[in-house]
């Protein structure tokens, strides 16, 4: 294992919901990535990690290595990859989003 | 002059707009598309919207029985790789929706 891929394993390992996107969920940079933020306030989730990966090109090379997904955003949820921005407003339209979350004791 | 030709030169002045607009990423036709996924997928329904009307923004329902049984991201995934050519390279943004039935 590489040391990038190391790394993106510990922080989806060591962090319940981790959004990799471009920009921060303060100040997305990209529509597909703020789409995914709103969606994942809109859970009832205050806390996420928020990776930028504008901030680090090893990562934004990295994480779609790691997933093997061609684009950003992606959504780790307790270690386990659940898609980008379509899937992620899918599932959170038919209500599994907030189920999956609910489940896994992240949000109430 | 064949029938290519002649449709390449008629379409080349919109083209050339185009590509001078956006080097990177080159708008491929909604037809071509179709045809490229419908190779791919011979059994699937298919349903393509151009979003922005520059052929270069796509939103695409695919539905289709081998997708059964499969995740969401193993669906999407198989759509990528079944368009990995043209993603990236061509196509600038494509929204995607699966389903088995």
């Amino acid at each position: 294992m590489t040391d990038i891929n190391q790394q993106i394993q510990e922080m989806v390992s060591n962090n319940d919901v981790v959004l990799f996107m471009k920009g921060t969920q303060d100040f997305p940079q990209c529509g597909f990535s703020a789409v995914t933020v709103q969606i994942l306030k809109n859970c009832g989730l205050e806390n996420f990690l928020d990776v930028n990966v504008l901030a680090d090109p090893e990562v934004r090379q990295g994480i779609k290595d790691f997933s093997d997904w061609p684009t950003i955003p992606q959504l780790y949820v307790k270690g386990e990859f659940i898609g980008g921005c379509d899937i992620a407003k899918e599932m959170f339209q038919s209500g599994e989003l907030q189920e999956l979350l609910k489940e896994k004791g992240i949000t109430k | 002059m064949s029938f290519c030709t002649l449709r390449l030169l008629r379409s080349s002045k919109a083209a050339l707009s185009r590509m001078t607009r956006s080097f990177k990423f080159m708008p491929i036709a909604k037809d071509k598309l179709e045809q490229l996924l419908a190779q791919k997928f011979p059994d699937a329904q298919i349903e393509i919207i151009d979003l922005a009307g520059d052929n270069d923004h796509y939103s695409l329902k695919i539905i289709d029985k081998i997708f059964a049984g499969k995740s969401r991201v193993e669906q999407h995934k198989m759509v990528n790789i079944a368009l990995k050519e043209i993603l990236g390279g061509t196509l600038h943004a494509l929204q995607i929706k699966t389903s088995s039935n």
